[in-house]
């Protein structure tokens, strides 16, 4: 399936009809790597006690990450969960302001405030960073119903685990976006576990792209471990959002190689079964091998590759360290837009 | 007595009561067969089976409903909310229906249940999962409010309100679980209803609850190096509230300091202090002073949280003032 494209003289790859250019497939690649690397990095700097709190890594959710960010446009707007690194960094958003906010730094993507759950960035059209389980699904459909009203043809991509799914305002969501044909693709990011929790224990219908069918609303399976398969359904689900055919569910099959935060030995699962996911369906790995036999990289070029990534990653982590902490008064900052000076709780004070 | 945690002197009470009661069951996300979030339902599993400790898909609404109905129909559910921000999801069930079961339908349905987990602010875990409820539980008619400081009242408590024949709002604090403390073995009831002075002092009533017990606790050391004798207090239950034991402090001391985690705005201490005002008027030398969390959602850095939170520092100087020594 896959073949060297010599089409248009251009060198790359065609999968199932699409064809990528060699230059798309190093930044996809370039790009996975470098997620892997910084959440490698956030990690070892929580086990330095550098970033507090919660700290959910998505190592081994690569090409959902970059596969979705390469099927949608810029003014797409997207929002997810607390495992929101991936993300923020596929919608390029300045690493260093991500590694600063994990560090609760003043140059952070929210200014410190926020942490590792709570990423944002508006310039990017990315909406969080949501810490409550499902809470961003609503909020999704609220973006993709401003998209419709002032027909901007933006799609609002609302991603969600396989343990959000259960909570009742998705279907809620489901229901609204159907009934009023909001141009909103529901992701699932399957990766078969809520904390400790398998698919099976907590889903009585574990296919979950079926999860749509009393709203109508139509669903996919996605490989979630193949970069490109999930660039090429994504670019389905997003034009027929933006062709006005109402909402779509694609499930994205992924594995977290990591616990579910720092903090979670993920003692629930098998070394096999992670084994299995880790060396047998590796989406980095497998874009490489794909990239070698096209001719368009060799190993050589992939090492020399991940040494510079290294490099700029621990770039980055200097970088976000020097950074002072928020100025105390910045706790004031930010909670009220239109401040009523005169009445009590006053504005910016202590009782 | 035995040395243990709060969380295990937790898991006790419960195992306490689901030995003696065989309608009680634990709910929750977790709570099973991952024994817990934050291991308060260690070996429950192993020991009651899937019957009785039952994992849920992450569906707080769902369940916190469905533990209503099992108690209508006569069962006593423990539910777990794995920290109770998530609980703001069930708020309806428990507001509008678990509160109100038993007026509403003039005394026919009961609803006796516990809704427990973690409340207050973590560690580092910003806005979302740092926050104290327990001012708006206890505004409900028709719930009970309690919160224990301790390991000992975790578990007299939490066996008092799964006995106890209404709704109890029962919320942990994450910050304490380790916390190690003498408990009594065996069957343990602390009455609910019941405030517990902490510590006897004469010249001051500082009144807090959960964490902030021992904090207060901490500043009445550091209060009586300079020579001011605090009595501390902890409500224990929040509503309804030992007004009583309040009272009859204050009226030995004269002054006063409520301390709450949470926000000042129509907080805790401001029922409190109101209620000194109303019925202790007499007694008070100086106005009642409160001691709250910032009026801000809680910050991620480290410099902004420990900003934000109420601390020892502040309850000796808020007591330093009432004492007219500031
Ligand atoms: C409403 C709510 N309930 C519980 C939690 C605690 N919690 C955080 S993540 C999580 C599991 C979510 O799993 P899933 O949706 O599959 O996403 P994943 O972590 O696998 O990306 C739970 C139970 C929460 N944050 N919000
Ligand atoms: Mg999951």
């Amino acid at each position: 399936m896959t073949t060297k494209n010599q089409e248009e003289n251009q060198a790359g790859i065609t999968q199932e009809g699409r064809f990528y250019s060699a230059e798309r497939l190093h930044a996809m690649h370039d790009m996975m790597l470098y997620i892997r690397r910084f959440e490698e990095k956030a990690g070892q700097m929580y086990g330095l006690k550098k970033i507090g709190g919660f700290c959910h890594l998505c190592n081994g959710q690569e090409a959902v990450c970059v596969g979705m960010e390469e099927a949608s446009e810029p003014a797409d707007y997207m929002m997810t969960s607390y495992r929101d690194h991936g993300h923020i960094i596929a919608r390029g958003s300045d690493p260093t302001a991500i590694m600063a906010e994990l560090l609760g730094r003043a140059g952070g993507v929210v200014g410190g405030k926020g942490g590792s759950m709570h990423m944002f960035d508006k310039e990017k059209n990315f909406a969080g960073g949501n810490g409550i389980v499902g809470e961003q699904v609503p909020i999704g459909t609220g973006f993709a119903f401003a998209s419709k009203y002032n027909d901007d043809k933006r799609v609002s991509i609302t991603i969600m685990g396989d343990g959000g799914v259960n909570q009742g305002a998705v279907y809620e969501s489901f229901n609204m976006a159907a009934l009023w044909k909001l141009p909103v693709v529901f992701v699932i990011e399957n990766n078969q576990y809520a904390m400790g929790t398998s698919l099976s224990r907590a889903s009585a219908e574990t296919h979950l792209y079926k999860r749509g069918i009393s709203f109508k609303v139509p669903g996919i399976q996605v490989d979630g471990m193949d970069v490109l398969e999930v660039e090429r359904k994504m670019a389905e689900a997003l034009e027929h959002a933006r062709l006005g055919k109402g909402p779509m569910i694609v499930e994205m099959m992924t594995y977290r190689y990591r616990g579910h935060s720092m903090s979670d030995p993920a003692t629930y699962r098998t070394r096999d079964e992670v084994d299995e996911w880790r060396s047998g369906r590796d989406p980095i790995v497998r874009l490489q091998k794909q990239m070698i036999e096209a001719g368009l990289a060799t190993e050589a070029d992939f090492k020399q590759k991940d040494k510079d990534i290294k490099k700029e990653v621990v770039a980055v982590a200097k970088a976000a360290e020097a950074q002072p902490e928020p100025d105390l008064s910045a706790l004031w900052d930010d909670i009220i837009t239109d401040e009523i000076p005169n009445a009590y709780p006053y504005p910016r004070q202590v009782g | 007595m035995a040395k243990i945690t709060y969380r295990e002197a937790l898991n006790q009470a419960m195992c306490q009561e689901m030995e003696r009661d065989e309608r009680v069951f634990l709910m929750g996300e977790e709570v099973a067969e991952y024994n817990g979030a934050y291991k308060v339902s260690q070996g429950m599993l192993d020991k009651f089976g899937p019957r009785r400790v039952i994992d849920t898909p992450i569906t707080e609404l769902g369940f916190a409903g469905l533990g209503v109905g099992a108690a209508m129909a006569g069962l006593r559910p423990v539910i777990e909310f794995m920290t109770w921000n998530f609980a703001i999801l069930a708020a309806d069930q428990i507001v509008n229906a678990a509160a109100k079961m038993k007026y509403m339908t003039g005394g026919q349905y009961d609803c006796p249940m516990v809704f427990r987990g973690a409340g207050g602010a973590a560690a580092r875990v910003s806005s979302q999962h740092s926050q104290a409820f327990e001012n708006w539980y206890a505004n409900i008619p028709g719930l009970k409010v309690v919160m224990p400081s301790n390991p000992a009242d975790a578990k007299g408590l939490l066996a008092a309100s799964i006995r106890d024949n209404d709704t109890v709002i029962f919320i942990e604090n994450e910050m304490n679980y380790g916390d190690i403390g003498e408990v009594p073995e065996g069957d343990y009831i602390i009455p609910l209803g019941k405030a517990d002075i902490k510590r006897v002092g004469k010249d001051i009533t500082l009144i807090a609850h959960s964490r902030m017990t021992g904090y207060a606790l901490l500043a009445a050391d550091e209060l009586a190096k300079q020579g001011i004798d605090a009595e501390v207090i902890d409500p224990r239950t929040i509503r309804p509230l030992d007004e009583a034991t309040i009272l009859t402090s204050v009226a030995k001391t004269n002054r006063a300091v409520v301390i709450e985690e949470g926000w000042r705005f129509a907080g805790i201490g401001a029922e409190i202090s109101a209620r000194i005002m109303e019925k202790g008027f007499d007694d008070l030398d100086a106005p009642v002073a409160r001691v709250t969390g910032k009026d801000v959602p809680m910050p991620y850095a480290a410099n902004l949280e420990n900003y934000a939170l109420p601390s020892v520092a502040e309850i000796v100087e808020a007591a330093r003032v009432v004492c007219n020594r500031a």
